[in-house]
């Protein structure tokens, strides 16, 4: 196509076509996104209008909180027990899907009913956070109401008298949380794999079937390596999904903006918000952000590294 | 370049994988029972620890409160939908209403503006055509609360906040990210021929995208659109923040996702939890709905946007 001819006209058709979606684009989402950085640097309540240059005194202070410290802990778990758990039941489950049916088929075959797996499976996906929040706020209810408690009561596990608090328990709170992350993520990366497991040609199986490569080691050397381009992908976007966390802490856990009991299920997004909107920091949040944002880009980078193979290609 | 994994291939593919060796089938035949037992045990307990909360949810709201904060494994003994009809008027159908006047707008608008864009950023060369393009798609690696503290200023000094206008505005700008990257390797893939024969035959660009070019990429609109139906449906943080009430005088705006906690909340102090969950399920109930309608789409569009 030539349009040297024509490159006035386009020209104007081009920038029509662009002017909203960017207009848009640039004001609510990469200009609030620079600012931040901006706004980092000052003291700024939120409230007045005013506010002083600061320098690096909130990143300062961010270094002697207590609260932000023990939330980086928290973030920095989840950002290595999510990706991980998730990522490895969604690949058990998708081989399962995909090549745990009767042999004779090349090791290739799902098992009966695969499709209704992965309808099943990847249903938490479309439900929202929100509910996710409502509904594992009550299966982990401190009393013989909540459905985990009922359970371990009725196979006699625990005592009537003394369920346990989950969401109350410093000790269980995190984890309870990072259930429902890989319960509501397992499916999509499940159906994610098995489209990367469908897309490899079938005479790779059925070579490695005849070298005498059984169900194990056909997964390990034919399956994973080609599967390993989306694994990195996953591992990526979980690790960004651990980053943030908000929903799920501030609706399910105790404290303003959640966090509780006291501070043990605290992420850096909880402390963000209450600094925002609950003690009116407004600079010291977006100084928060920024770290939240750095780290988020130096772990994808680690993530891409640490997991860089050769890639192959079919 | 895209590959579109589409469902009918698998099985042509499946049946040219069957035609195996007879030899070596007994063996593996024994094995794959075995296995097949193992498997099929994993593939059930996962799939109950999903469906059973769910169906647990919803029998709740046939429970009385006593019975839901007696045990959890009781029957519910109160088989009518007043628990439903409670919810509807603690607010529910009021978020409800809210949540669907935004996304009249919001996707509609979204696919137009994002579709727009990625047609022009995939099909025209020009200078800073790559920058612009880099530009929308690096959106969605950030994290949206990072931008919220600026974000609620940007709004308020439009003064949009609390407004259907603003949220309709801010839920466009935030999901151009994947539409734009999802629509530009679609447009990518429509052949050049058609639009030369267009333009052969006189048609202005403008004319071409809507005429031509739009209707051609409508499988793609579909998937993008139900993945922003379910994005904007189900957001949460942006209406926290851009949708609270500034004064007392202003009425409640809240969308589904705030309303539910905010009844998460209410119903923690009135002891009234069929309420809760009434109201939980009539939020599940659309999105069963809307899923188990388009799960092929679904499933299809997701494949195609991620395996690149």
């Amino acid at each position: 196509m030539s349009h040297v001819a024509q490159g006035r006209r386009k020209g104007g058709f081009i920038a029509s076509f662009l002017i909203a979606p960017l207009a848009l684009y640039l004001t609510f989402v990469i200009w609030p996104y620079v600012q931040t950085f901006g706004y980092s640097f000052t003291n700024w309540t939120g409230q007045s209008p005013t506010f002083d240059f600061v320098g690096l005194e909130n990143y300062s202070a961010l270094l002697e909180d207590e609260v932000f410290r023990g939330a980086l802990w928290h973030n920095l778990l989840l950002v290595v027990f999510v990706p991980v758990i998730t990522i490895l039941l969604a690949l058990f489950f998708a081989f399962m899907v995909n090549a745990g049916g009767r042999g004779g088929a090349g090791g290739v075959q799902g098992v009966g009913g695969s499709r209704v797996y992965k309808i099943v499976y990847f249903f938490p996906q479309v439900l929202s956070l929100a509910i996710l929040a409502v509904l594992f706020g009550a299966i982990y209810r401190s009393d013989e109401g909540g459905l985990l408690n009922g359970f371990l009561t009725k196979m006699g596990l625990i005592s009537p008298e003394h369920p346990v608090e989950w969401l109350n328990e410093p000790n269980f709170v995190l984890w309870c949380l990072l259930f429902v992350v890989v319960w509501h993520g397992v499916g999509f990366y499940l159906v994610l794999f098995s489209a990367a497991m469908q897309s490899v040609p079938k005479d790779i199986y059925e070579a490695a079937l005849l070298d005498g490569a059984g169900r194990a080691q056909t997964f390990f050397r034919v399956t994973l390596p080609l599967l390993w381009d989306s694994v990195q992908t996953s591992a990526v976007y979980l690790g960004i999904a651990a980053m943030d966390m908000f929903v799920l802490v501030s609706t399910m856990t105790s404290g303003q903006f959640g966090g509780g009991p006291d501070h043990h299920s605290e992420v850096m997004s909880t402390v963000l918000m209450r600094n925002f909107l609950y003690f009116g920091k407004s600079g010291y949040a977006c100084a928060m952000g920024v770290v939240m944002l750095v780290l988020t880009m130096i772990l994808s980078l680690i993530t891409l590294r640490a997991t860089r193979r050769e890639r192959i290609e079919f | 370049m895209t590959t579109v994994i589409k469902a009918p291939g698998e099985k042509a593919a499946e049946q040219s994988g069957k035609a195996g060796r007879t030899g070596e089938r007994d063996k593996k035949r024994s094995e794959g029972v075995v296995l097949n037992v193992f498997s099929h045990g994993f593939l059930v307990l996962w799939a109950i620890m999903i469906v059973l909360p769910l169906i647990w949810l919803a029998l709740g709201a046939f429970k009385t409160d006593a019975q839901i904060g007696g045990s959890a494994l009781s029957w519910p003994a109160n088989w009518h939908f007043d628990a439903f009809g409670r919810a509807w008027e603690k607010g529910i159908g009021g978020y409800f209403a809210n949540t669907f006047i935004v996304l009249v707008f919001s996707v509609p608008l979204t696919m137009l503006f994002g579709s727009m864009a990625a047609y022009v950023l995939a099909r025209y060369p020009f200078t800073g055509n790559r920058i612009i393009y880099y530009f929308f798609v690096s959106g969605a690696m950030f994290p949206v609360f990072l931008a919220l503290v600026p974000l609620f200023f940007m709004v308020k000094r439009f003064d949009m906040l609390n407004t259907y206008q603003g949220l309709i505005l801010v839920y466009i700008a935030y999901s151009m990210p994947f539409t734009v990257f999802f629509m530009h390797s679609f447009f990518r893939t429509l052949p050049t021929a058609i639009y030369e024969a267009a333009v052969i035959d006189g048609a202005s660009d403008t004319r071409i995208f809507f005429q031509v070019m739009l209707p051609m990429a409508k499988p793609g609109l579909i998937s993008v659109g139900i993945f922003n139906v379910l994005g904007q449906w189900n957001q949460y943080i942006l209406p926290a923040v851009l949708m609270q009430p500034q004064t007392s005088g202003e009425p409640e705006r809240y969308m589904l996702t705030q309303g539910l906690v905010q009844l998460q909340y209410q119903m923690g102090y009135e002891t009234d939890l069929p309420v809760l969950f009434a109201g939980a399920t009539i939020a599940i109930i659309p999105m069963l709905a809307v899923y188990l309608s388009f799960q092929r789409q679904i499933q299809a569009g997701l494949t195609s946007a991620t395996l690149k």
